[in-house]
């Protein structure tokens, strides 16, 4: 039962329908079967109760006249009419006499004449006891245990009583019949099962489907994010509908959540990854400048023979690569610059232009810029210089870049003012999810070409102006399509 | 065989002698059958009917009555001009009617009684086994059917009375055989005209029964008169009677009827039932 009880939804739903529709044609079935039974046996009953009292009336002058043979054509007369296994055909008729002996019988060899009924069988006997103790009316006699029917008629007029008229039926006839119409019943059954049966589990099926999805998806919860519920598989506003809104609506949320700790957690490593490496720059940078100004002072004021000068300037030049480097990791965005024009963008553009050309990069260059905005120029300038120089790479020959630079103005909102929005786009190889989530970090992409460190600054510059700035990268009809969108918001205290 | 012959010369001077046929009488003659012979075959009866009427040239009624009884009363208070009666009622009423014609069957104007036992019953082959059993008698007023078991019986130093645990009247020979082919009746004795007729007939009935012996022959039941019957009409019916077996017509209806014909016959045919009759004081 515990089994039965545990069983998916997928069958249990069907099973239950199944088992009602069965339960429902089995009982409807059974009991139209008992009750047209009862109306079989009372309409035999009946029919026979006024056939046997019509019978007794003829037979009276016939057993008056002992007349034998004409008791015998009047009781053979029934039997000749109708054939078969009708349950309202008796299976034989016999006349007792007042002493209980057949007195003719349609069945001789077994009811022969003159017999003591009592002795032919203990049925008979019983029967006999029956008769004897109340002649007045016709009655239906059914001994425990007996495959027969009795009916027992006194042949009698006014007070002279000849005999009784006993008409014997067979059970198994009206049980033939019964079994017969039981048959057509369970026929009818079956068929109206097996047109339900398809239907019930159909829609069994259409019930419990959509809850086992949903169960699958609900279990995985726990250990990811699953996917969305089609809507097409439950599209109904019953409570199983509402429940997949629901999930999906849940789902959402959660999925946006993910999104923001996802960014948030980004973000919290960016910061400590730059703070980490402005903190170790500082501390090398300080010893470093010590002893680039020790090997000046030694180079101008010493007599130095030739290999001390070669090692002295060999010294130098890695001192001085580790201050490029250095340097590059302690971005400076707010350092004092003039404000941002409409010229540096062309500035940048010019410069620019040389190294696309020579990579047989196409450039697009949009920009509205028309009046200075309120941002250092130079860190503008930084961070354009090296998108378009990563997007140019990235392009590879015939490839083409495209720069949008617009301000928009919101008023309504809280955080009105103007935003300075600079989008550059490559049509270059995607990134992969990988480099995307490292992408801002120091030296991700090292190795290839340049220190990996230009996004890594672009980032720094950006996040110190307040700014933000995020990559998409997908494929588009087939084209690699990554854009990098760069805002800043104008006039953020400097 | 030489009866037979003498007989049918008699014919063939009786039919020499005719007058000629009356014209269309008015009266109708009423001629009663009894279960003698297969009287249950209603249509042969209203063709024969329609065969004496054109003969006679005058209508014709059938009486037909289920006993023996019926007839000889109707034809003692002259109810009936003409009839056919079993060998046991014209001994019975040989003084009050005349003697018409005598079937021929089987080219012989004699029949027998058969004693004949159900075929559920196939260990009974002969009268004395019968002894306590039932036996169904086909009419008191039967030669066949009645008269021949107890005359046997009391050849045989029987009571007839009580030699039998029951016995019953069927009123017909043709009843007599089903009721024995259903085992109602252990036995009966039954005249071997219908018992041949219904074999022919309806076999399956009489292979239901066991034939077990026979009698010897009596006379065949004749046609017979009232004693006051008009001359002329006498001789008009024995003529149609005899002639039957001359036309094309009357031998189809004999066929039918299973006889050859009929021939005019003589009281002595039947000594023998008078005589076992006056064994039962009867006569």
């Amino acid at each position: 039962m515990r089994f039965l009880l545990n069983l998916s939804f997928r069958y249990k739903v069907p099973l239950w329908g199944s088992l009602l529709i069965v339960a429902t044609a089995t009982i409807i079935s059974t009991t139209l079967l008992l009750r047209s039974y009862e109306e079989l046996k009372s309409d035999l009953l009946r029919d026979a109760t006024s056939q046997g009292r019509t019978m007794a009336t003829t037979l009276f002058p016939a057993i008056l006249h002992d007349q034998v043979w004409r008791a015998y054509e009047i009781i053979k007369a029934p039997l000749g009419r109708e054939s078969g296994d009708s349950p309202g055909q008796a299976e034989s008729f016999v006349v007792l006499d007042r002493r209980g002996k057949v007195y003719v019988s349609t069945d001789p060899e077994s009811l022969p004449m003159l017999a003591d009924f009592r002795h032919l069988s203990p049925e008979f006997a019983a029967l006999s006891e029956a008769i004897a103790r109340q002649d007045q009316e016709t009655r239906v006699l059914e001994p425990d245990g007996s495959d027969h029917l009795f009916v027992a008629t006194p042949i009698r007029e006014e007070h002279a009583l000849l005999g009784t008229l006993v008409q014997i039926y067979s059970k198994k006839a009206l049980q033939s019949r019964f079994q017969k119409s039981a048959g057509q019943a369970a026929l009818i059954a079956v068929l109206v099962i097996v047109l339900l049966l398809p239907i019930g589990w159909y829609w069994g099926q259409r019930t419990a489907v959509p809850l086992v999805r949903l169960t699958e998806r609900m279990e995985e919860l726990g250990r990811r994010l699953p996917d969305d519920l089609a809507p097409e598989l439950y599209d109904y506003q019953d409570e199983l509908g509402r429940l997949y809104h629901a999930y999906n609506r849940t789902l959402q949320q959660l999925r946006e959540k993910a999104q923001i700790e996802g960014r948030m957690i980004h973000s919290e490593r960016l910061a400590a990854i730059g703070r980490l490496t402005a903190g170790i720059a500082h501390e090398v940078n300080n010893p470093l400048v010590g002893m680039l100004t020790a090997l000046n002072t030694l180079r101008h004021h010493g007599e130095l023979n030739p290999r001390t000068l070669k090692t002295l300037t060999l010294l130098e030049r890695g001192l001085m690569q580790i201050k490029d480097t250095v340097g590059a990791l302690l971005v400076e965005a707010k350092v004092k610059s003039r404000d941002l024009s409409p010229q540096d963008a062309e500035d940048v553009r010019t410069l620019i232009e040389p190294q696309a050309r020579e990579q047989c990069v196409g450039l697009r260059w949009d920009s509205q810029l028309t009046a200075p905005l309120s941002l250092p120029s130079s860190s503008v300038r930084q961070v354009l210089i090296n998108l378009l120089l990563n997007a140019v790479h990235a392009s590879g020959p015939g490839g083409e870049v495209a720069v949008s630079i617009t301000t928009v103005t919101t008023v309504a909102s809280a955080n009105a003012g103007t935003t300075l929005s600079m989008v550059v786009v490559n049509g270059g190889q995607i990134l992969t999810d990988l480099q995307t989530a490292h992408l801002f970090e120091p030296f991700a992409d090292a190795g290839e070409r340049g220190h990996g460190l230009g996004l890594w600054v672009c980032y720094q510059i950006v996040r110190q102006l307040g700014g933000n700035i995020a990559v998409e990268s997908e494929l588009r009809d087939g084209l690699g399509r990554t854009s990098f969108t760069v805002t800043l918001p104008v006039g953020a205290p400097q | 065989m030489t009866v037979t012959r003498r007989m049918f010369i008699g014919a063939c001077a009786v039919l020499a002698m005719a007058p000629p046929r009356p014209g269309f009488s008015a009266k109708t003659l009423r001629v009663g059958m009894t279960p003698a012979f297969l009287h249950t075959q209603h249509g042969l009866l209203a063709e024969w009917r329609g065969y004496m009427e054109a003969k006679l040239d005058r209508p014709v009624e059938i009486v037909q009555r289920d006993s023996y009884r019926e007839t000889i009363d109707l034809l003692r208070l002259e109810q009936l001009d003409f009839s056919w009666v079993c060998s046991y009622p014209y001994v019975y009423l040989r003084k009050q009617v005349r003697l018409v014609a005598v079937p021929l069957y089987r080219m012989e104007p004699y029949y027998r009684a058969y004693l004949i036992v159900s075929a559920k019953y196939p260990h009974i082959q002969s009268l004395s086994q019968l002894r306590g059993k039932i036996f169904a008698y086909a009419d008191p007023y039967s030669a066949t059917g009645y008269l021949v078991p107890r005359y046997q019986l009391r050849k045989m130093g029987e009571d007839p009375a009580i030699f039998f645990a029951r016995t019953f009247f069927t009123y017909s020979h043709h009843k007599l055989i089903e009721a024995v082919a259903d085992g109602l009746a252990h036995g009966g004795s039954v005249d071997s005209y219908v018992w041949d007729s219904l074999d022919a007939l309806k076999p399956e009935i009489t292979r239901r029964t066991l034939l077990v012996s026979q009698s010897p022959e009596f006379g065949f039941p004749p046609f017979v008169a009232r004693r006051r019957v008009a001359e002329e009409d006498f001789a008009a019916v024995q003529q149609m009677l005899v002639m039957m077996r001359y036309d094309q017509r009357g031998r189809e209806l004999l066929q039918r009827l299973n006889l050859n014909g009929f021939i005019l016959g003589h009281s002595k045919l039947y000594d023998k039932v008078a005589e076992m009759m006056r064994a039962f004081g009867e006569d």
